[in-house]
């Protein structure tokens, strides 16, 4: 990394027929993990991958075929495979695709790196992980314990008949730590550190996600989750901390507003969506205090980029200011087809798959109110963090969100912890019983490397930064 | 392929040093992926892939690297070699691994199954005409996929089979559809005509004004496809060794309380009767089945190679996941299903399932597609989507009623990164009282 293209894209334009438009997107991955469990190192993988997208528009079709085959007999195969679709696309064509908007800018971008991963020796990663499992370890009520550190690096290269030259190089830190508490037929996993998310940068992200000062905590929540009471069954305030809310955004927001699940491609899978085209510019999808942005440029969110895959420039846009719904989530593709302007977030997960409209990173942003406010402002309601469970309906209203810990909140003061807290509620409704928006000072930076999508399936890294923020009426409840 | 992965693994393993074991893993793809949506093309495109995993192993110590392969032997063998060179360095700066596991005897074996597919383009050509006027979305995802394992022991093992899996819906307005799949590995054009036949006479009745449904507690009709997505999450945990002797496995109450199912039920992974490769991925050979569940009582675990180290038992999958996973069928045969529903729901499928109280295998998700209000064994309008929370103890314990005679073979429609290759054979379940809450 990174790799010298050259050579593939000379072979390429070598055997590339004639045809209107072509771009070859050009991707090379590379993840190495590490991951001590129970004081046990497990295998060290390191995961490469390599290959090219080719993508072709001739006469209203349009087509593509990828390829792991990088020598030019496996490049003029991919592009005979491209051909026979383009064929067959142009007889039962969706819609004309010469008429969508060709990239036309050069570029590139590069992740900010200040700590490489080199610069931690394997010995000093690993042994930073069995520190972790040790500190895990501090009663025999926890069962399980795992750390993991994780580096992920790609490099996409987007190059068109037009001319146009672009190159993206990512970098993402994975990292985090569970610790699994059990007694009798009650278990609890609490988890930290950064776990089931990621950032842009090195090793120095890992401070953002209190990697690894957080673990002990971890484990001391994990036994006091099985020891705590159920979350109440009740109406009542709810404050989600911003680990619970990148999945609140995610699911009830980001989705919903994917220009293709509106057009329909996505009904057979990943659904539908209770947005419709003539909601954009008027429909009040929260109180005045929700405000969200398709925002590229946070250095450190996972989904920043200077360009999508499909060559569009990203810039900062809100999709929904002062709770008014203004833009979709849509590359260039949708927003032709629906003659509406996006955002470009037309991604692909690998060189293997087509771009899909993704959602990249997804923010709400701040608004006035500190922490001990937003608790201060609760009469009866309860604290939940760290999504644990997920489930929506098709048309992505109806909702049910499970967190590791919830905690209770009486007459503005924080009480004891509760355990399996749950909250469910509609989309269309819940954003409107927004009632207080926390400031900068609990913005916080996550993200998921699992949002799934697509047919063929797809699953790409997504961001989602957030304050704390309190919704009023909210039917909540607790386990068996 | 075959030839090809057996001389670069030759190559490979001959560069072995004394006391190096070296396991090598191929996986390759070449598929056809084609989009539809209004029953026109999305999307059309082809996907060929090859990796090489390889794990290398010496002095009690393991780690592993996977690359692509470009088909070329001199280049992917130069670019492995240099990989098991990076590997070999690392070795000596891990710890001893007292859960490394691998298979020391050689058992060899070889799978090729035939290809019947049709041309992909026929197919759909078949398909778009057949649904000419419908609005059709969906996938066609075929072609061929292989596996192969490979040792520095000598051993070697080759599967390799050719499938198509066509997944659609179609529309009626909003979020009324019948959902259909086709999968298989031939291909018969009056099978798909009459699915689109069944799926115009579905979309007459999702026609009616859809029933709106109370939150409460409502006789429900299962699907093998509805049963598929709740065995979805069950499996998530629930059947590994690891899980279970973690505490971790949503089964937890029939572990630890001696909670049962329903006697009438018996769930097994049925490896004979999947389509998954017989090998795992460190060189073992899965036994035909493993009685997980027996007249509802808790019976074996799936174990992993490293679980099998760990806690003393024998391998006998490759992950601790069911990947061919069968339920027993009862004694309800499929055409009295309205007439033994009588009044309630018919769930033709549920869909984004997850866990609202995992130590209970309580589950929360959504009805989708074409669910039917039956009133006095006959199917009288749709029903407006439901969001239920009940735990599995219920669904297939005191609450259910039959199981069908008939069960379906589900060919599992994932295609992350590689498509899936795992299935199902399911009945349909009959459940006295299914909870509905929002």
């Amino acid at each position: 990394m990174p790799t010298d293209w050259q050579p593939i894209i000379d072979d390429f334009k070598a055997v590339v027929p004639r045809v209107e438009f072509w771009s070859l997107r050009l991707v090379q991955d590379e993840t190495e993990t590490l991951q001590v469990r129970d004081d046990v190192l497990q295998p060290p993988s390191l995961v490469q991958s390599r290959g090219v997208h080719i993508s072709f528009i001739d006469r209203g079709g349009m087509a593509y075929a990828a390829t792991s085959a990088l020598n030019r007999g496996g490049l003029r195969t991919a592009c005979e495979h491209a051909l026979d679709w383009l064929a067959f696309s142009r007889r039962h064509a969706l819609f004309a695709a010469d008429s969508i908007p060709r990239p036309g800018h050069s570029g590139s971008y590069a992740t900010a790196v200040q700590i490489p991963w080199e610069a931690w020796s394997l010995e000093d990663k690993l042994g930073r992980l069995q520190d972790i499992n040790r500190e895990l370890k501090i009663d025999d009520a926890i069962v399980d314990r795992q750390a993991v550190l994780s580096r992920r690096r790609s490099q996409v290269t987007l190059v068109t008949s037009d001319g146009v030259n672009i190159d993206q190089q990512f970098h993402y830190i994975i990292p985090g730590y569970a610790a699994v508490a059990n007694r009798g037929a009650q278990t609890q996993l609490r988890s930290g550190g950064g776990w089931g998310s990621a950032r842009q940068g090195g090793l120095e992200q890992l401070a953002a996600f209190d990697f690894p000062d957080s673990a002990r905590q971890v484990a001391e929540q994990a036994i006091a989750l099985v020891d705590a009471p159920e979350c109440p069954n009740t109406r009542a305030d709810l404050l989600l901390m911003p680990s619970q809310m990148m999945l609140q955004i995610h699911e009830s927001i980001g989705h919903p507003l994917e220009l293709d699940r509106i057009l329909g491609d996505e009904r057979n899978y990943a659904g539908t969506s209770f947005v419709s085209l003539d909601m954009f510019g008027s429909y009040r999808y929260g109180s005045e205090l929700l405000s969200v942005t398709f925002d590229p440029g946070i250095a450190q969110e996972m989904a920043s980029y200077a360009f999508d895959d499909e060559g569009t420039p990203a810039e900062r846009s809100y999709l929904i200011r002062d709770g008014i719904l203004e833009r979709p989530l849509g590359g260039a593709v949708s927003q032709a087809r629906a003659e509406m302007a996006g955002v470009a977030n037309a991604r692909a997960c690998d060189w293997n798959r087509p771009v899909i409209d993704r959602m990249a990173n997804l923010n709400l942003e701040p608004g006035t109110r500190s922490l001990d406010e937003l608790i201060g402002s609760i009469e009866y309601g309860v604290l939940m963090e760290t999504n644990r469970s997920w489930s929506i309906d098709d048309s992505r209203n109806k909702f049910q969100f499970g967190c590791e810990l919830g905690r209770l909140i009486e007459n503005g003061e924080r009480k004891g912890l509760l355990r399996n807290p749950n909250y469910r509620g509609i989309s269309a409704t819940f954003w409107r019983n927004l009632a207080a928006v926390g400031d900068a000072g609990s913005f916080e930076v996550w993200g998921t490397p699992y949002c799934g999508k697509g047919e063929p399936n797809q699953m790409v890294q997504v961001g989602h930064a957030s304050p704390a923020c309190v919704f009023h009426d909210v039917e909540i409840f607790g386990g068996d | 392929m075959e030839s090809y992965f057996r001389e670069l693994s030759e190559k490979l393993c001959a560069g072995v040093a004394a006391g190096e074991v070296l396991l090598l893993n191929y996986q390759g793809e070449d598929s056809d992926f084609v989009r539809l949506n209004a029953n026109k093309v999305r999307q059309a495109g082809h996907v060929r892939q090859q990796t090489l995993h390889l794990d290398l192993i010496d002095n009690g110590r393991e780690t592993s690297a996977s690359l692509p392969l470009s088909g070329q032997l001199d280049d992917d063998l130069a670019r492995a070699q240099r990989l098991l060179g990076r590997l070999r360095e690392q070795l000596p700066l891990l710890l001893e691994d007292p859960h490394l596991n691998y298979a020391s005897e050689v058992h060899n074996s070889s799978y090729h199954g035939d290809n019947n597919l049709p041309a992909a383009g026929d197919a759909l050509e078949q398909l778009i005409t057949t649904a000419r006027g419908l609005d059709l979305v969906g996938v066609w995802a075929g072609g061929d996929m292989s596996h192969g394992f490979a040792n520095s022991l000598g051993q070697f093992n080759w599967h390799s089979a050719c499938s198509f899996n066509l997944d659609w819906s179609i529309y009626r307005e909003g979020d009324k559809a019948v959902k259909q799949n086709y999968a298989g590995f031939t291909w018969d054009s009056e099978l798909l005509a009459q699915k689109i036949a069944d799926a115009r006479d579905t979309l007459e009745l999702l026609g009616q004004k859809p029933r709106t449904l109370e939150n409460g507690q409502y006789r429900v009709f299962l699907t093998p496809a509805a049963l598929y997505e709740l065995m979805g999450m069950v499996s998530w945990g629930g059947f590994g060794l690891k899980s279970h002797r973690t505490a971790q496995t949503p089964l937890l109450s029939m572990v630890r309380e001696g909670a049962t199912l329903h006697q009438n039920v018996t769930i097994s992974e049925h490896h004979a009767d999947g389509l998954t490769p017989r090998f795992t991925r460190a060189g073992f050979i899965k036994p035909d089945s493993v009685e997980l569940i027996k007249a509802g009582a808790y019976r074996d675990c799936l174990a992993n190679r490293r679980s099998a180290r760990e806690y003393n038992a024998v391998v006998n999958c490759g992950i601790e996941q069911p990947q061919s996973l069968q339920i027993d069928g009862g004694e309800l045969h499929q055409n009295d299903v309205f007439n033994a529903l009588d009044t309630g729901l018919y769930i033709s499928n549920l869909w984004y399932c997850n866990f609202s109280d995992r130590n209970h295998c309580r589950i929360t998700g959504m009805t989708r597609f074409a669910c039917l209000w039956v009133e006095k064994g006959k199917a009288v309008a749709p029903v407006k989507v439901m969001r239920f929370d009940e735990s599995i103890y219920h669904i297939l314990g005191d609450r259910l009623e039959g199981l069908t005679l008939e069960r379906e073979h589900i060919l599992d429609t994932g295609s992350y990164e590689w498509r899936s290759d795992a299935s199902a054979r399911l009945p349909g379940a009959l459940v006295s009282e299914f909870t509905f809450t929002l």
